[in-house]
C-alpha cells in the first residue's frame, strides 16, 4: 500500500536560529501553515524574516526545534523542489551575462537531467510562466535591461517555473511600480486558489490586510499568528515594530472637522502626507500652529 | 616571407605555440566562471599557494602537478576555515594565507635546490617544456574541458545564485569545491607557460574582456576561450621574433585585447558610454 501523501503545510515548532558569532536571530518561534493561503511576515529590519525563510529552505540548521514541510523535514522537502523562494532584488547581480529567459529555465534545473538541457516540457512550462506574468516579449533581454517591476516578474516568472508548492517573497514590492504590484498580488491570489502556501516578508503593511488572509508577526520570536482580522491589530503591531512605526493621529493632527470625510492620505511606507479638504497641506501636530489652525477655521467659518 | 615560418622549423617552437594555446584556451574558459564568481584575487593568491607544492613535490619524486594541486587545495581550505573562524574580511584572510604558501615555497627552494629552479615557476619557461610536463598539461585540459562540459550549467547558476542553486537541490558545496579544484589545477597547467606571478592574468584577463563584449554567457565562453587561444598561439610565435618572455608577450597581447574592448566595446565600452551620455545631455 503506498503511503498516504501528508497535505501541504508549514509547520515551524519552537525553532531556534543561533548564528556562529552567537547572535540568536529566533528564539522559541513556532507557527503552522495550512494549504491555500497569502501570509504576510511582517516585522522590523533584524526582527528575524530572513532567518525564518532561511530556516524553512533548510539553509539555517535550527539549534533547537524543528521545521517541517508537508509532513517531512526541509532535507527532504528540498528533493521534492516543494518550495520556490523569489530573492530581494538587491541579493541579484543585474550585470550578470543572462537573459531572462535563461533566469526562468534556471527555475527548471532541479526537473532536468545531470546535464541540465532543456527538454520540451521543460521549453513549454518556461514559456507558460512568463506568459502567466506578462513577461513572454522581453525574454531575449539582459536581465539588467529590466524595470524594476519587470526585474521581480522575471525571478516570480522562475519561482513559477520550479512548480513549487510553497512560495517564498522577500519584500516583493519594494521599488516596484503600482501595476506591476496589482499584477503581482493577483498572481498570489490565483496561486492560493490552486492551493499553494505563499509567505510574503513585506514592510507594506498597508497592503497586508488587502490581500493576506494570514499573518505571522516575528521580533526575534514569533509574537502572533492566525487570520489577518485578528492578529493584525494595533496592539500586535505597537509589539512588533515598539517605537519604530510611524503615527499620524487624526485628532492630534491640524485636521479639524471641516475637512471631513475628504481627507487625502499619500505614503509611500514612510510617513504618511495628508491633504485637507480643498487640497491644503495638512501637519502631524496641531501644536506650534495655532495660527494656521485658527487661519483655516476662519475661512471655512467654523 | 620564410622568416615567417621560421619558428615552425624548431620542434621547441612548435610544441610552445601549441601548449600555451592550448593552456590560453582553457584557462580563458575557466575565467568566465572566475570574474563572474568574483573569484579573481582568489586565483591570483592559489597560482601563487601552490609553489611549495611544486618543492614538496620534488622531494618526493611525485609529479610536480599533484604536489601543486595539492597545495592549492589546502591553500583555498585554509582560507575557508579562517575566514569562518575569525572576525577578518575576506581580502585579508586571503591575503595572509596565499604570502604564507608563497613565502614557504620559497625557502624550500632555496633551502633544496630542485631540478625546477625558482625563475621557471615564478616566471614560467615554456620553451623547455619537457615531454612528461607537456603530457601532464594535456590530462589536466582534458579533465577541466570535460568537467567544464558537462557541469558549466551548474556552475553558471552557482556563480548567479547560489541560494537558488541550493533551493532546488543542488549540492552547492561540492560546485564551490569543484570550482576551486579546477582553478588550483588549470594554475598548475599554466604555471609551465607563464610562471606564477602571471598565472592570474590567464585566468582573469579574457573572461573580463568578454564580460564587457557581451551580455550572453554563450557568446562570453566563445569570446574568451578564442581570446586565450589566439593570444597563447600568437604571443608564443612572437616571442621566437621579439626573442622575449613567452609568459610576457602572452599576457600583454591580452591587455592589449582588453584595453581595445574597454574603449570600443559597442555596449559597455568607455567611448560607448560617453556617446550615451551626450545623447542622453542633447535629448
Amino acid at each position: 500500500m503506498p503511503a498516504a501523501i501528508p497535505p501541504l503545510a508549514i509547520e515551524v515548532t519552537d525553532v531556534t536560529v543561533a548564528y556562529a558569532n552567537g547572535n540568536v536571530a529566533l528564539q522559541n518561534a513556532t507557527f503552522t501553515l495550512g494549504a491555500g493561503t497569502i501570509c504576510a511576515l511582517v516585522g522590523v529590519n533584524g526582527s528575524g524574516k530572513s532567518t525564518l525563510f532561511k530556516a524553512i529552505m533548510g539553509f539555517l540548521r535550527p539549534a533547537k526545534g524543528q521545521v517541517r514541510i508537508a509532513g517531512r523535514s526541509v532535507e527532504e522537502s528540498r528533493k521534492q523542489k516543494l518550495v520556490a523562494y523569489v530573492p530581494q532584488a538587491e541579493e541579484v547581480d543585474w550585470t550578470f551575462p543572462v537573459s531572462v529567459w535563461d533566469v526562468v529555465m534556471m527555475g527548471r534545473y532541479g526537473h532536468m537531467n545531470f546535464l541540465r538541457i532543456p527538454r520540451t516540457e521543460d521549453k513549454r512550462v518556461a514559456e507558460e510562466c512568463l506568459e502567466r506574468v506578462g513577461m513572454s516579449g522581453l525574454k531575449d533581454r539582459q536581465i539588467g535591461e529590466l524595470s524594476g517591476g519587470q526585474r521581480k516578474r522575471v525571478f516570480l516568472a522562475r519561482a513559477l517555473a520550479q512548480k513549487g508548492r510553497i512560495m517564498l517573497l522577500d519584500e516583493p514590492f519594494t521599488g516596484v511600480d503600482v501595476q506591476t504590484e496589482t499584477a503581482i498580488i493577483e498572481l498570489l491570489r490565483a496561486l492560493r486558489e490552486e492551493g499553494h502556501i505563499i509567505l510574503v516578508s513585506t514592510h507594506n503593511l498597508g497592503s497586508v490586510p488587502e490581500f493576506c488572509d494570514q499573518v505571522v508577526l516575528v521580533n526575534r520570536t514569533v509574537l502572533a499568528f492566525g487570520p489577518t482580522e485578528i492578529v493584525f491589530t494595533e496592539d500586535n503591531l505597537t509589539r512588533a515594530f515598539g517605537g519604530v512605526l510611524r503615527q499620524f493621529h487624526f485628532a492630534q493632527s491640524t485636521i479639524q472637522e471641516h475637512d471631513g470625510r475628504t481627507v487625502k492620505l499619500l505614503t509611500d511606507d514612510e510617513r504618511p502626507l495628508v491633504f485637507g479638504k480643498d487640497g491644503h497641506l495638512e501637519y502631524t501636530d496641531r501644536l506650534g500652529r495655532e495660527k494656521l489652525v485658527k487661519k483655516r477655521e476662519m475661512e471655512v467659518g467654523e | 616571407m620564410t622568416d615567417l615560418l621560421t619558428p615552425f622549423h624548431y620542434e621547441y617552437m612548435v610544441k610552445a605555440i601549441l601548449v600555451s594555446g592550448l593552456i590560453g584556451g582553457v584557462c580563458a574558459f575557466l575565467s568566465c566562471f572566475i570574474t563572474l564568481k568574483g573569484w579573481s584575487l582568489m586565483g591570483d593568491a592559489l597560482s601563487h599557494a601552490i609553489v611549495p607544492g611544486v618543492s614538496l613535490a620534488w622531494m618526493l619524486g611525485l609529479p610536480f602537478s599533484v604536489g601543486a594541486f595539492v597545495a592549492g587545495i589546502l591553500a583555498a581550505l585554509g582560507m575557508g576555515w579562517v575566514k569562518h573562524n575569525s572576525r577578518l574580511r575576506e581580502d585579508a584572510v586571503i591575503g595572509v594565507v596565499f604570502t604564507s604558501f608563497f613565502a614557504l615555497g620559497l625557502l624550500l627552494l632555496s633551502l633544496y635546490p630542485s631540478n625546477l629552479n625558482l625563475r621557471t615557476i615564478i616566471f614560467g619557461n615554456i620553451l623547455a617544456i619537457s615531454d612528461p610536463d607537456i603530457l601532464q598539461v594535456l590530462i589536466i585540459s582534458a579533465g577541466a574541458i570535460l568537467i567544464l562540459g558537462l557541469k558549466w550549467r551548474d556552475l553558471l547558476l552557482y556563480c548567479f545564485d547560489e541560494g537558488h542553486a541550493r533551493s532546488i537541490g543542488l549540492n552547492t558545496r561540492f560546485l564551490h569545491f569543484l570550482l576551486l579544484a579546477l582553478l588550483s589545477a588549470t594554475a598548475v597547467a599554466a604555471l609551465q607557460t607563464v610562471g606564477a606571478c602571471l598565472v592570474v592574468a590567464m585566468l582573469v584577463t579574457p573572461g573580463a574582456t568578454a564580460y564587457l563584449l557581451t551580455d550572453r554567457f554563450g557568446r562570453m565562453l566563445g569570446i574568451a576561450t578564442l581570446t586565450g587561444v589566439l593570444c597563447g598561439v600568437v604571443g608564443a610565435y612572437a616571442s621566437y621574433f621579439l626573442n622575449g618572455s613567452t609568459g610576457g608577450c602572452i599576457v600583454v597581447l591580452q591587455t592589449v585585447i582588453f584595453l581595445v574592448a574597454l574603449a570600443f566595446a559597442p555596449k559597455h565600452g568607455l567611448l560607448a558610454a560617453r556617446a550615451q551620455r551626450r545623447a542622453a545631455a542633447s535629448a
